[in-house]
């Protein structure tokens, strides 16, 4: 397919403009003026609309394929949600408009959203308040652990330490770097879980909190979780859960209830509001009643009139971590999302996410290889070893994957099993769709064995063949009109 | 160069000391469960680094991990030429592809190591996982 910029003739328009019949100078210095034109390209409105509808149709998405990405929870997201989103009162509200002396009168129905989003998240996660405002999962990470050294600086205490799983995702052992702790690896036990009795061992005064996702990256429900926030608050340290993959239990089980103190959400995961291509995201971050006092200004509050206010005014705030109330169009599809589903609608989503993967699981067991064998929860990971064996890889058996139509697995992730292969089918796809899958997954398992040639030459369906990585990562050269 | 006189960490890394100077790399292994290796992040002369701590960043089209230094010491010499030419990391782990020296005024901490034999044996146990 050619470039937009390889279709563009001289001289062809959209549009003609007609003459201004105002004066159009403009009072610019000239070093702030083109030499010459820019160079976009010229091309019908025909040409754009098929330039931009065939782009369109090479897109891969949950609304073409199913999409078992592991640890993404790559959910559909429901349409009503987008046209709510899209309601002219929601969707062209200025962020400045509640800050004006009567703005606030303005923007009631958008600050109860706010307001109601934070009550519902509270009653699903088992927390006391939520900031609604981080940009993205990570960006919650790095706001919960600010509010965990804001609640050590405020007790006076010297603490140095996080203590994180060796399954974690990359993004945990980052944010509390980058909040200035030294990160300490907590070796994984024979089950794939977080060992307690290494918890135990490298317990000491100067640790300020763990980091846990639960189920944890290998869909493992770890039973010692209490156990471990027990022991982590006979420090005074705080326990973090890491909302990833809460589509596994939420509904069933509460956080809070588990121990925690300090949960983030990622609303494009459970919440089924879109996975942009890098955003926009929300990461809403909740806390236990002790750390209330921490969350980012503002906070929207109920006052006695019933009417909504935004609240700066909190003394020991970690401040402003986002321009305005987050990605609010995010936050309302996934308050509308919730409100769908009710009490009753969220509890199915768990038992369904983790039906699907045990289904998979299941059907799989006999051809790929499974390390971690007991009954998982929203996602199950096997190893390609049996493949590899005969030099068909993680990633061959990915491209084969995506010959079938399907998108391919989370490959070589968690990093603690070998040759990854890391199944999340959501709770959304029907057994018809699962089976087709198991049923691709089998043909490569057995082409793997009888015919490996036939599974490392894939894709071959795709407009480009098996890309170089390599080549691509150590020859970086983005694409330039020079 | 081969595999003699080498020690190597539960991590991966070999160190052969010379003198006062241990030089440092990853193994073979290493870089076989890497996959190709894309980015090296290594430390400048002078930095200090501490036994079992990271001394730089190994990227590979299937990870990013952390190298950790196999001895207390400072660094004294940086082999910059294995990140421009990354094909050395498979082609002569032991040998050209050494990262970095480390001038250590303890080398005994060595002794905790394991030796080549050994290492295989750990190895083997590494791939049945």
């Amino acid at each position: 397919m050619k470039l937009v910029f390889e279709k563009s003739v001289p001289g062809r328009r959209g549009l003609t403009i007609s003459k201004s019949d105002v004066s159009t100078s403009i009072n610019l210095k000239a070093d702030l003026l083109r030499d010459k034109p820019a160079e976009l390209p010229e091309l019908s409105e025909l040409d754009v609309v098929r330039h931009f509808t065939e782009l369109s149709r090479r897109n891969f998405g949950v609304d073409t394929n199913f999409y078992p990405l592991g640890s993404c929870t790559m959910k559909y997201n429901p349409k009503v949600a987008e046209r709510i989103a899209a309601y002219p009162g929601f969707a062209h509200l200025h962020p400045l408009i509640p800050q004006l002396r009567i703005g606030g009168i303005l923007t009631q129905g958008a600050l109860q959203v706010l307001y109601e989003t934070d009550l519902l998240l509270r009653e699903i996660c088992g927390m006391a308040g939520f900031t609604m405002q981080p940009m993205a999962g990570a960006h919650g990470e790095l706001t919960g652990i600010m509010m965990m050294a804001a609640y050590h600086k405020d007790r006076g205490n010297k603490k140095t330490t996080v203590l994180i799983p060796d399954s974690a995702h990359g993004t945990n052992p980052a944010s509390a770097a980058i909040a200035g702790y030294v990160v300490k690896a907590v070796p994984s036990d024979d089950n794939g879980l977080m060992d307690l009795a290494k918890v135990k061992k490298m317990l000491n005064d100067e640790v300020a909190g763990v980091m846990l996702t639960c189920p944890n990256t290998l869909g493992l429900f770890n039973p010692h979780v209490r156990e471990i926030c027990d022991l982590i608050h006979s420090v005074d340290g705080l326990a973090y859960y890491d909302g990833a993959n809460l589509n596994a239990i939420v509904g069933k089980v509460r956080p809070g209830d588990l121990g925690f103190d300090i949960v983030h959400l990622n609303l494009h995961k459970t919440f089924a509001t879109p996975h942009g291509g890098g955003g926009p995201g929300a990461g809403p971050v909740g806390v236990v009643e002790k750390l209330v006092d921490f969350l980012p200004v503002s906070i929207v509050v109920k006052r006695e009139d019933g009417t909504y206010a935004l609240e700066y005014k909190r003394p020991k705030s970690i401040g402003y971590i986002a321009p305005f109330y987050g990605n609010f169009g995010i936050i309302l599809r996934a308050y509308v999302y919730m409100l769908m589903q009710g009490d009753e609608g969220l509890k199915r989503i768990a038992e369904n996410a983790v039906l699907n993967a045990n289904y998979i699981k299941e059907k799989l067991k006999p051809h790929y290889d499974l390390p971690h064998p007991q009954t998982c929860k929203h996602e199950c990971v096997f190893s390609a070893t049996r493949q590899a064996a005969k030099g068909v890889h993680g990633i061959d058996i990915a491209k084969a994957i995506i010959d079938a139509g399907f998108h391919p697995p989370t490959m070589y992730f968690p990093m603690i099993v070998k040759e990854a292969l890391m199944i999340e089918p959501t709770e959304c796809e029907s057994k018809e769709t699962l089976d087709a899958f198991i049923e691709t997954m089998i043909d490569i398992a057995k082409r793997a064995q009888t015919d490996p040639e036939s599974v490392t030459d894939c894709p071959k369906t795709t407009p480009v063949g098996r890309l170089d990585e390599t080549k691509a990562a150590r020859e970086l050269n983005i694409a330039s009109l020079a | 160069m081969s595999e003699e006189n080498l020690k190597f960490t539960e991590t991966h890394e070999w160190a052969r000391l010379d003198g006062k100077v241990v030089s440092v790399g990853l193994s073979a292994f290493a870089i076989e469960q890497l996959g190709d290796v894309v980015y090296l992040e290594l430390p400048k002369p002078g930095d200090e680094v501490s036994k079992g701590a990271s001394f730089g960043l190994v990227e590979s089209v299937k990870a990013a991990s952390d190298m950790y230094a196999p001895i207390d010491g400072v660094v004294s010499e940086v082999n910059y030429e294995v990140a421009d030419n990354l094909d050395l990391l498979k082609t002569d782990p032991y040998g050209s592809a050494w990262l970095i020296k480390i001038e250590s005024s303890d080398p005994s901490q060595l002794d905790t190591l394991m030796d080549t034999d050994k290492y295989e044996q750990f190895c083997a146990t590494q791939v049945d996982q």
